[in-house]
């Protein structure tokens, strides 16, 4: 056992060294990141040991503030010892228990003074309580999987140390976002993601493209925090807190005016929606790409792109009660508006990806807006579920996508070009690729069945029936895309550097110019060699371990087998009453099932057609039909113009669609739209005359000339000379001392 | 105890400094005139000092010493930067940032 607790001396005052020091956690690898960028280099690993090391001693106490977290509450709810202490999964094992009522169980909080302003006491602490720990828990644990699996895939990479230091630094400001005990905490540790999300995607800067994906991270991203900045603000301004427990319990307490609650709320939303990678900012998740892969798998899949998730769960109270979620009679609101139309934005993107990550990138987005959309519902168990169980399998995804391009396809991630038939050559790739794309479909009895389909059960159970449709859709589209690429990595002919194509530029020890060959990751390969084995252990083990809970990890809340431990343990932090999930039944099941196995058939079909070796009308169709090239180049945008698939899915599903959406236009709504459009011209015309010509452009002419004048005048002054500036300073001195001593005297 | 002395020495001091800043077009001077103009501040802090018989004015010297020391410190490899990208350090050929 590995660690021993009194039980009956913690239930009753402390309640236990783990979760009391909870806040060592994220200390250690900020002390490891200062280590590694200081002696690093000098150490005989380059500083990865470093890594490892400090998130290998932050899991250990995440595992231990789990394991005397769930002790806490079965002591709060009033059961007797459990049947726990069996090592260190203690998380995993208590599948067999009955679960109890939960009680309101209070979080553990601990704060310090950072410091003081103007008699404002800014602290940093610990606030642990449910989702606090499963995050610590989830962070920590892959995180050092990623750090293991980067031992292998950038070894010999230029600035090695630089990896690994950012990527620990990464997990520190993720941990301390987690625990964070008030909103001041949080948004530094908001901060050092998105510094870390710049460094990483940058990594290979080198090549333009990178840095300018960094770049557009970092911006996009920026953009959204303006609202974290200005959320806290309006909150520190009608609660006088920055505290989280404060905050969420001033927003259920009733005297919290309704319009700060809400703009509060939408404030917030929007730093959700840049961090999120939600709908209209969700432009640069894709993009981010351009990092090195387990960089993808680590944060812009399982843990950094949740934050947003992760905010809006925290603050709870304030979302649900400043947009009246769940309010009887309630149709939808702006969490779940924008969470929805992300799944299907997301999933659409998904099909005109030849890069196996962009895939993956878009998945992702999709999936968060499931987490953002089960939030808008009430659904807040399953979105918290939906985020530990995505982190297993969207991450071993990743890492399978990295592992093939590692081994398989040399580092190229284009599926059309470079993969196909790996299925055989990389068997444990392969399946640990199909049980975690399982997982992502919800196939039943995988572990994202058990957490997308409550989703989709709670948008209808809570009356939210369009997103109840947006859900299935979704189910369906995932399938769809997943298959696609599945068939396109592992199945079908090798293509190109899968095949051993460009081979003609032969190394045999290709390890160590891996720096070379991954800064011309995107190009293609200047030398090939035919793949016959998987990946070494140090990436397939990370593999196998994630995949497995992949599988596993849904248990922990398996509504159709009556186990709520999730819930129990983690469903407390909720902060305010939302609605009882619905009973589980399987027949209320059966149309998200359906959806998938609909989406996986379709798909396979069509893939099987354009994809497969027999011949089939559906080849070539892009080269005939030009319609349908102009339409998928909106979807596609240019650089895949000469993409089969596309072409084959718009003939299949969207020509239909357009066609009769074109017949009922010309046929039924155009006589409507006649009249009112004759009444509602005149009217506009009327509007652009006197309103919009002279009122408006007016103004907004006005003061585009005023700011053109003033440009225009100051721009002399930026001559660029130091002289001038200094000459100017100096002017601007003197005068300000004339003007003090006329005043003085 | 004569402070106008001191003060017009700290005026003399700033003006040439001032001057060096304006006028010179290389970066090198351009520093030694900037830790004229400081070391112009100090002596008037110092004189002030022995004015009034307080400390306040020789703490902050001693705070400006140590600064410019840090920014010299800090200039000067810039300025070593700039020399071995341009072999010039002539700021007329530093106008990038021109509006």
């Amino acid at each position: 056992m590995f660690f021993a607790v009194d039980e009956g001396a913690a239930a009753a005052h402390s309640a236990g060294w783990f979760l009391e020091h909870a806040w060592l956690i994220p200390v250690i690898p900020m002390v490891a990141f200062a280590l590694i960028i200081l002696f690093g280099k000098k150490m005989p690993m380059k500083g990865s040991e470093i890594g490892i090391a400090s998130m290998a001693s932050s899991l250990a106490l995440a595992i231990g503030v789990t394991y005397q977290w769930i002790q806490h509450v079965g002591d709060a709810g009033g059961e007797e010892g459990s049947a726990l202490g069996r090592g260190v999964a203690g998380f995993m094992r208590t599948l067999s228990e009955g679960g109890g009522e939960h009680a309101t169980i209070a979080p553990i909080i601990k704060k310090w003074v950072w410091w003081q302003s103007g008699g404002t006491e800014f602290g940093v602490g610990q606030h642990i309580d449910g989702l606090a720990v499963m995050l610590l828990l989830l962070v920590a644990f892959i995180s050092i999987l990623v750090q293991i699996y980067s031992l292998e895939y950038v070894r010999g990479d230029r600035r090695y140390t630089h990896f690994f230091a950012s990527i620990t630094l990464f997990s520190a400001g993720m941990l301390t976002m987690v625990l964070a005990e008030n909103m001041v905490q949080l948004i530094l540790g908001w901060e050092i993601m998105g510094l870390c999300s710049f460094l990483l995607i940058g990594h290979w800067w080198e090549e333009r493209a990178n840095s300018e994906a960094a770049l557009k991270a970092f911006w996009t991203v920026r953009v959204g925090d303006i609202g974290l900045l200005v959320g806290t603000a309006i909150i520190f301004g009608a609660s006088g807190t920055f505290s989280i427990a404060g905050i969420n319990e001033w927003a259920i307490g009733g005297d919290a005016s309704k319009t700060a609650l809400l703009w509060a709320a939408v404030a917030l939303f929007i730093a959700c929606i840049g961090k999120s990678g939600q709908f209209p900012l969700h432009t640069w998740l894709p993009d981010a790409m351009a990092g090195p892969t387990p960089v993808s798998s680590l944060l812009h899949s399982s843990t950094m792109v949740v934050a947003g998730v992760f905010l809006v769960a925290r603050l709870y109270p304030v979302f649900h009660t400043g947009l009246d979620i769940n309010v009887a009679g309630q149709t939808f609101n702006l969490i779940a508006v924008i969470g929805g139309i992300t799944i299907l934005i997301a999933a659409a993107l998904a099909f005109v990806q030849d890069d196996i990550k962009k895939v993956l990138a878009y998945s992702t987005v999709s999936q968060l807006g499931y987490m953002m959309m089960g939030l808008g519902i009430g659904a807040w168990v399953p979105a918290v579920f939906h985020i530990f169980t995505h982190a297993f399998f969207k991450c071993c995804l990743f890492l399978c996508a990295g592992s093939v391009a590692h081994t398989g396809s040399h580092h190229s991630f284009d599926m059309k070009k470079d993969m196909g038939g790996l299925r055989t050559k990389m068997p444990i790739t392969f399946w640990t690729w199909m049980v975690s794309t399982a997982a992502l479909c919800g196939v039943p009895f995988f572990s994202g069945f058990f957490s997308k389909d409550e989703i989709i059960e709670g948008a209808k159970h809570n009356h939210y029936t369009i997103f109840f449709i947006v859900g299935l859709v979704g189910a369906f589209l995932t399938t769809a895309y997943m298959t696609r690429a599945t068939y396109l990595t592992f199945f079908g002919k090798a293509r190109g550097a899968a095949a051993g194509e460009h081979a003609h530029e032969v190394h045999d020890a290709h390890a160590h110019d891996a720096h070379v060959a991954h800064v011309d990751e995107h190009h293609a390969p200047a030398h090939g060699f035919l793949v016959k084995t998987d990946s070494p252990a140090l990436i397939t083990v990370p593999l196998i371990i994630l995949a497995f809970l992949a599988v596993v990890a849904g248990y922990l809340n398996a509504a159709p087998f009556h186990i709520e431990k999730f819930h129990e343990w983690v469903g407390s932090s909720v902060g305010v009453e939302v609605p009882e999930a619905a009973v589980f039944e399987w027949i209320n099941a059966v149309p998200s099932i359906a959806f998938v196995a609909l989406g996986f058939i379709v798909s396979l079909l069509l893939t099987k057609a354009v994809f497969g070796d027999a011949d089939s009308p559906l080849k070539g169709l892009t080269t005939r039909s030009r319609a349908l090239g102009a339409g998928h180049k909106f979807l596609v945008n240019k650089y895949y113009l000469d993409d089969l698939y596309e072409k084959v899915i718009a003939r299949g599903i969207a020509h239909p669609i357009s066609k009769a959406a074109y017949w009922v236009n010309q046929n039924v709504l155009d006589g409507i739209v006649n009249k009112v459009g004759i009444g509602s011209r005149r009217t506009g015309e009327w509007v652009y005359r006197n309103i919009d010509q002279r009122v408006v452009d007016g103004a907004v002419n006005g003061s585009g000339a005023a700011a053109r004048g003033t440009g225009d005048a100051l721009r002399p002054l930026q001559s660029g000379k130091v002289n001038q500036y200094g000459a100017l300073l100096f002017a601007a001195a003197a005068v300000g001392a004339m003007v003090l001593v006329i005043v003085n005297t | 105890m004569l402070v106008n002395n001191f003060l017009l020495l700290g005026a003399v001091l700033f003006c040439i400094g001032v001057y060096g800043v304006i006028a010179r077009k290389n970066a090198v001077l351009v520093l030694m005139s900037i830790e004229l103009i400081l070391n112009s501040v100090n002596i008037n802090l110092l004189a002030f000092d022995q004015l009034w018989g307080r400390l306040d004015g020789n703490t902050f010297a001693l705070y400006i010493i140590a600064i410019a020391a840090a920014e010299v410190g800090v200039g000067l490899a810039m300025v070593l930067l700039i020399y071995r990208n341009r072999k010039s350090i002539s700021l007329d050929d530093l106008s990038e940032m021109k509006g």
